[in-house]
């Protein structure tokens, strides 16, 4: 085990928004082998999503996606997309994470990213991207600049119809093609599994509509009329579609070996048509004088007309399927001796079984197999006039109604009731509706002869017992109940067994006791190897998508067997379990289309087809009731536009185990939803929606491309509110805390929506304003004097649709309790952060502990360390926060998971070598171009050959190639292979964006020893055949001048070499407080060496005033550790008492001079080092008005702190005694923002709130009779600090809100007395004793 | 669809930067939003990398309209590239006048990324102006 001991050099990334692609873009540059895992199948996280970034308003993806592209094609980082976490199991610097990568569907080396696939797509669903505002494809890329750039396909678990269909015909998908009309295709698609859509679409017993889950609402798809639809559709435009051959998934190669079909049933004629397929050489063997087995013989025409049949078996003939009829095969043997390598037996179950009574051999007493076949035939069948049928069986009443059209009077008599007769419904009620009679609840005893005729049926009645096996309740017969009834003959239809007879010399195929023939029932092969049997001689009389459903599975059993491989294995995978049901939200209620049928008078008369199938309005509107359970439809429509052959239905999802050193937590956050809260109506009124909703809303690449508009009517809004702390602060909701980004976000889309549109009114209504970061309340300002965004503080209850116009009424009270209401054309409810679902998941499998919150848990001394050692988090998954923050998190992440890793940095990583570069200056320019056509992406428009040709002409070009992909991995193979042949010094692409695709054409002029920038590329896709597709000649003509610009350009071409410099790797800390300090340390830990350089004779900074944090934690205790550390670290130089005199230089190579004053002894020093931090701090303002300075009672919240602690200390020692000043305090009043948010400093400082908040807390503890009066603007007490202000309002502290210009004032009463006054505007004028302003 | 021959199809050369306009013609692209195929796109690492010379050598050579597209104030990749670009641009207009040619022949442009569709409306409207401008004739 000597492995686990030793650490490993790289780290899994969890989670692809912007703090992992971060981290991971930071580690990689730093020598880790980074393995950044991402659920969705591209990176890109919620910061994708957004419009814009505050306070500087630039455009998210701008910044996002260099990144997206440097993470995607960094050589250290490997993206496992589509994929999710199983197991972890390691300790720090070792660590196994077993990983389940879903199948994508599409191969990402091969896929181009051409969109092809996505216009074809019938399958709509919500575009998570867009936030539900627009649909996508199941076939589909996030967004457009997306990485991966590749699609992938949103599938489901199989559709419940395609699971219930024995045949596995991608029912959904053909339905989805009718929708798109295109019935081809769709008719192709049956094929793939069934080669009888005609057939199947007439007489199939469907149990795909009995598993149909639209049948839990209304009723089910009607899945076999819209088959039939399809088949009558393409026969009938069988001239059209002459010459467009399917698309087949099996290699058609011609093959030698030969294979024999005994029976040319449909379960023979399927096992042929795929074999034949496949290649092989087919001979069915059929008896009778017609093939199609039942189909031909058992099934009367007025349900599958000859002609229909015909056209099927043709097809299949056509196929390469030999079929010859009059020919009944007595031995296998002999088919063996005749070379057959293999031999299927599908000779079906065409013997009747007689009922065992008295009479039964009497004249008119028929057989219903014999009988249908005789007349399918056109053999004269003499029935006489009055018949009884005798069974409840589809067969039963095929003979029934035949014998209806042949004229006689038809009585069918069954044992049990209508309800349980196996027959479908739509059949019997056809034949009650064409007048055959029906006895139920009888069974012949007797059948009564005269002169060897049938003459009387003797009926016994019956009675329903207990369930039997098939679950019905059994018949039981009536005790003298006997009765008679006069009938010319009885056609039995009870059921029927197989002739076998053919294989009764031999002895290797074993019969069961029911007659028919054993065989293994996932391969069907029988136990004589080579010999196969299927259909209804295997399982005995079965349904016709039974039958084809054995036929193809034993097509697929054959052709494992000839090639010599394993008949069972993977077979298990094609028996499903039916997935959990689940519903989707709402749908709309619509009855199923019924098919037009014949009309009883007419079709009684012959034999003409009885159904008459849809029409092409019914079919479309029938295929839309389709709920799409199964999202991808495997319509294989992709399958079929792909040139670049990337799409694979059929791909299964993988385990992998990585070893990394480290794991960074960065899942990111979830919206809350604000479904829950009925007051605001989301979702119900269709103009109320989420900030993340609006921020899609005013993106360009959104879905009304950047135009404010509002869902309902899609017109402008011109009034908007924002509501705020949807999902924060709020107890209801659950999420107590504040979210921290959304003030600043509301502000954000409101400015940016005043900049769309200049009369729009933008209202946002709030508890306070948080613009508590750097620049925020600059921002704030601008917002509401520069762009007249109307802020309102007000607690809204709730929002009202006004009928007709879709607008709402904001119900809200205002800070003096006034309840009002506004009209609004749309309204966006700033939903807070909620921790994301994946945090849960993880905890769970990596056992990760988590705060009250359900965010992971850390601490305040360790911010980004969870509660697993070598485990780091990063991001808004410890706590709500912003992209800075975020972002200034992960790189803190790395330098974590960098110390844990320090001695095995570089071991992991590969470092691509090339060839060492050609010098081409002096050479004259041989260029080469090549042209792509991007599938039909390009060539669907522009005339390649004719730019090709163009190309050459031009000016030293000596090769120019067009190819089907140039970025695919065989071209650029290609390429360098050119580059050689034709001593190219200079290559042109003319394909698609150089944003894209440069990088990897640069490399490959690289690998073939050119320098990278000798290359050059022409957008003849992006900004020309995209772009002018109605133009095609246009398109061509302004490709040829981008071929031309390229060569002209790659002629003037020269190499650039690039440049390495040394660096020293070597730090200076500037400032030992906190954060240098920390810096220090943490590069001191990653194995650098590090000068700390403090002004001050100590270390600490602003840390030594601070006694405990909001959260309760011993600053002193923490402060002192980590200047020891700091002190005894090896690596770390520390200079106090210390001047920086001078610093030049450039990055990498810094020289500073430095002086220290230590016990008036000065030094000068000088460094040398490559990187230098900054962190000098900044100190408490010391105020200049409320009497500061004046009057000792006025002090800052430091000071305070300070005699806190005093206070506390002296309270441990003396007991309870109230002995301090502070104990002796009987009011004390806190202004806030003093030297903040005022025009000297605009800013806010972020922790007055919480100090203020902190230190009242503590004050009440020590004096619980203390009145505690907090005069704030707006209490920013963000993140989980708003629990702290929550307490602090519970334990009775008074907060008073003053404006900026009406500012507390603060005059001592008498110099003798302890008497100070406030006043803040007229809320609070009243005299207070002992008021102390901090 | 044959052309009808006495319709003017003016000819223009479009400088776009590298960072904001190239990338929204891109994103037009992907998009698939059609547009006016007149211009002949040169993509420039800063709208500022556009010298005087290159707008009077495209006029010179029987270029109709000249266009460049940069990033929007504030988001130049250089900082102020595009500053200097709309400076250059606001001069280079009086010079145009000094040589007989009408300033809106030229047209500097703000496009970002991600305004695929901004970028086919804004070509397609410099695209008809030049045309109603007629040939140039210098």
């Amino acid at each position: 085990m000597e492995k686990n001991n030793h650490k490993i050099g790289s780290v899994l990334i969890i989670g692809g928004g912007i703090a992992g692609i971060q981290a991971s873009l930071d580690l990689a540059n730093s020598g880790y082998k980074v393995y950044l895992l991402e659920n969705s199948p591209a990176i890109g996280g919620t910061m994708a999503q957004l419009d814009k970034t505050f306070p500087t308003n630039d455009c998210a993806m701008c910044i996002m996606a260099p990144k997206l592209v440097e993470c995607g094609r960094h050589p250290n980082i490997e993206l496992l997309t589509c994929s999710e976490i199983e197991e972890v199991s390691g300790k720090p610097g070792n660590f196994n994470v077993r990983v389940f990568k879903h199948p994508r569907f599409i191969d990402l080396d091969k896929c181009t990213g051409c969109g092809e696939c996505e216009k074809v797509c019938p399958i709509e669903a919500v575009s998570e991207f867009n936030e539900g505002l627009v649909e996508r494809k199941a076939v589909y890329r996030p967004f457009a600049q997306a990485y991966p750039n590749a699609f992938a396909i949103d599938k489901k678990q199989r559709p419940p119809c395609q699971q219930a269909c024995p045949a596995g015909v991608h029912v959904q998908g053909y339905i989805a093609l009718i929708k798109e009309k295109k019935y081809k295709e769709a008719y192709d698609l049956i094929r793939e599994n069934n080669p009888f859509p005609s057939v199947c679409g007439r007489i199939c017993t469907h149990p795909c509509e009995q598993n149909c889950r639209r049948g839990e609402y209304d009723s089910p798809v009607a899945i076999k009329d819209l088959k039939r639809f399809i088949a009558d559709y393409v026969i009938q435009h069988k001239d059209e579609f002459e010459g467009r051959e399917q698309a087949c998934l099996f290699p058609t190669e011609p093959k030698k070996e030969k294979v024999a079909i005994i029976g040319s049933g449909p379960s023979g004629l399927t096992a042929g048509y795929f074999l034949a397929k496949m290649g092989y050489r087919v001979t069915v063997f059929e008896e009778l004088p017609v093939p199609g087995g039942m189909l031909a013989v058992g099934i009367p025409e007025y349900r599958l007309p000859k002609d229909i049949l015909d056209y099927e078996i043709k097809a299949i003939e056509k196929a390469g399927v030999e079929i010859r009829t009059n020919t009944c095969v007595d031995s296998i043997g002999r088919l063996k001796q005749e070379g057959y390598d293999a031999i299927y037996i599908a000779t079906g179950a065409h013997i009747g079984v007689k009922p065992d009574i008295p009479g039964c051999d009497g004249i008119g007493v028929v057989d219903a197999v014999d009988f249908l076949r005789s007349v399918n035939l056109g053999k004269k069948v003499e029935l006489g006039k009055k018949v009884a049928v005798v069974g409840g069986g589809n067969t039963a009443i095929d003979a029934a109604r035949t014998a209806k059209r042949m004229g006689c009077e038809v009585t069918l008599l069954y044992r049990r009731t209508k309800v349980e007769m196996p027959a479908e419904d739509r059949e019997v009620e056809n034949a009650l509706e064409e007048g055959v009679d029906t006895i139920f609840l009888v069974n012949p005893s007797e059948i009564v002869c005269e002169n060897g005729r049938v003459k009387c049926i003797k009926c016994t009645k019956m009675k329903l017992g207990e369930l039997d096996a098939s679950g019905r309740r059994r018949p039981v017969p009536i005790e003298g109940s006997d009765f008679l009834i006069e009938r010319d003959a009885l056609i039995y239809a009870i059921t029927q067994k197989p002739n076998i007879s053919f294989i009764s010399g031999n002895k290797n195929i074993e019969v069961t006791r029911w007659g028919t023939i054993k065989a293994n029932k996932k391969t069907f092969e029988t136990d004589e190897s080579g010999i196969f049997a299927g259909g209804d001689v295997e399982s005995g009389p079965a349904t016709v998508i039974e039958a084809i459903a054995t036929g193809r599975k034993t097509a697929i059993s054959i052709d494992r067997y000839i090639r010599g491989e394993d008949l069972k294995e993977g077979r298990e995978l094609e028996i499903d379990e039916l997935p959990p049901k689940q519903f989707p939200e709402f749908v709309e209620r619509k009855e199923r289309q019924i098919i037009l049928t014949l009309a009883v008078e007419e079709r009684i008369k012959n034999f003409e087809e009885v159904d008459l199938g849809f029409t092409e309005e019914m079919a479309v509107e029938e295929a839309k009731r389709c709920l799409e359970c199964g999202l991808c439809s495997e319509c294989m429509e992709c399958v079929r536009v792909c040139e670049a052959d990337a799409v694979s239905h059929s791909m299964v999802g993988e385990h992998l185990n990585i070893d990394v050193g480290s794991i960074i937590l960065a899942p990111g956050l979830d919206k809350f939803d604000p479904s829950m809260k009925y007051e605001f109506g989301y979702k119900k009124y269709p103009n109320v929606v989420t900030s993340i909703q609006f921020e899609r809303i005013l993106a360009p690449s959104g879905p009304y491309q950047g135009h404010i508009l509002r869902p309902s009517d899609s017109k402008e809004p011109k009034r908007i509110a924002w509501i705020q702390c949807v999902g924060s602060r709020d107890e209801e909701s659950n999420s107590t805390y504040c979210s921290s980004v959304c003030c600043m976000y509301a502000i954000k889309e409101a400015i940016i929506t005043q900049e769309h549109v200049k009369d729009i009114e933008s209202s946002i209504f709030f508890m306070d304003i948080r613009a508590y970061g750097k620049d925020f309340d600059k921002y704030y300002e601008r917002a509401e004097q520069e762009y007249g965004v109307r802020f309102i503080r007000s607690r809204v209850g709730k929002i009202e649709e006004v009928e007709d116009s879709n607008n709402l009424l904001v119900y809200y009270t205002t800070e003096d309790g006034k309840q009002l209401a506004d009209e609004f054309d749309l309204v966006v409810l700033s939903v807070g952060l909620k921790p994301s679902q994946k945090i849960a998941d993880l905890s769970d499998k990596l056992g990760i502990r988590l705060n009250a919150h359900e965010f992971f848990r850390t601490s305040v001394f360790s911010p980004l360390q969870t509660t697993l050692p070598g485990i780091f988090v990063c991001g808004p998954a410890s706590g709500p926060k912003d992209i800075p923050e975020t972002v200034m998190e992960a790189s803190g992440a790395v330098a974590s998971a960098a110390e844990l890793l320090s001695d095995v940095r570089g071991t992991e990583v590969i470092e691509k070598v090339y060839p060492p570069e050609r010098d081409v200056n002096d050479e004259p320019p041989r260029i080469g171009v090549f042209v792509c056509h991007c599938g039909i992406n390009i060539a669907g428009v522009v005339d390649v050959p004719q730019v090709v040709a163009y190309a050459k002409t031009l000016l030293d070009v000596v090769n120019v190639e067009d190819n089907l992909f140039t970025c695919a991995q065989d071209t650029i193979e290609r390429m360098k292979q050119v580059i050689e042949e034709h001593n190219l010094n200079r290559v042109v692409v003319a394909s698609c964006s150089p944003r894209t695709h440069e990088p990897l054409f640069q490399e490959t002029l690289r690998e073939s020893g050119l320098n990278s920038y000798l290359f050059e590329m022409a957008n003849i896709r992006d900004q020309c055949s995209w772009v002018h597709m109605n133009e095609p000649e246009e398109a061509t003509r302004k490709s040829k001048e981008l071929v031309r610009m390229a060569v002209t350009k790659a002629r003037l071409l020269e190499s650039l070499p690039k440049i390495e410099l040394p660096v020293i790797q070597k730090a200076l800390v500037i400032g030992g407080g906190l954060a240098g300090m920390v810096s220090a340390f943490s590069i001191a830990r990653q194995g650098f060496e590090v000068t700390l350089v403090e002004r001050e004779q100590e270390l600490g900074g602003n840390l030594r005033n601070l006694y405990y944090t909001t959260q309760g934690d011993d600053v002193q205790e923490y402060l002192n550790s980590l200047i020891e550390k700091v002190e005894n670290h090896p690596r770390i130089k520390v200079y106090k008492g210390a001047n920086i005199e001078n610093i030049e230089g450039y990055i990498g190579n810094y020289k500073t001079s430095i002086t220290t004053n230590h016990e008036s002894r000065i030094t000068n020093n000088e460094l040398e080092h490559g990187i230098v931090i900054v962190s000098t701090g900044a100190e408490e303002s010391k105020p200049k008005e409320y009497l500061y300075g004046e009057d000792a009672r006025v002090i800052t919240q430091l000071e305070l702190g300070k005699r806190l602690v005093e206070a506390e200390k002296i309270l441990e020692i003396k007991g309870k005694k109230p002995v301090s000043q502070i104990q002796k305090l009987k009011s004390v009043v806190m202004i806030q923002c003093v030297g903040s948010r005022d025009d000297e400093h605009p800013y806010c400082s972020r922790v007055c709130c919480q100090e203020a908040v902190k230190n009242a807390l503590k004050l009440e503890e020590l004096n619980p009779e203390v009145s505690i009066y907090i005069l704030h603007r707006d209490v920013r007490t963000y993140g989980f600090f708003e629990k702290y202000y929550q307490k602090a309002r519970d334990d009775g502290i008074i907060f008073i809100r003053y404006e900026k210009d009406e500012k507390p004032i603060v005059s001592r009463l008498s110099d003798f007395g302890e008497l100070s006054r406030a006043v803040i505007g007229d809320r609070l004028s009243s005299k207070t004793k002992n008021q102390k302003p901090i | 669809m044959a052309k009808i021959s006495n319709i003017f199809e003016p000819r223009i050369v479009c400088f776009f930067c590298k960072w904001c306009t190239s990338a929204g013609a891109d994103l037009a692209g992907t998009s698939r939003m059609q547009y006016l195929p007149n211009g002949i796109p040169i993509c420039v690492m800063c709208s500022s990398r556009v010298d005087p010379e290159h707008v009077l050598w495209a006029f010179k050579r029987g270029a109709d309209g000249v266009f460049i597209g940069g990033c929007h104030p504030g988001d130049c990749h250089y900082q102020s590239g595009n500053y200097k670009t709309r400076r250059r641009v606001f001069l280079l207009k009086q010079v145009l006048k000094d040589f007989g040619i009408e300033p809106e022949r030229l047209r500097l442009e703000w496009i970002s990324a991600s305004e695929g569709k901004r970028f086919t409306q804004v070509m397609d409207e410099f695209i008809e102006e030049v045309r109603s401008l007629g040939k140039l004739k210098v």
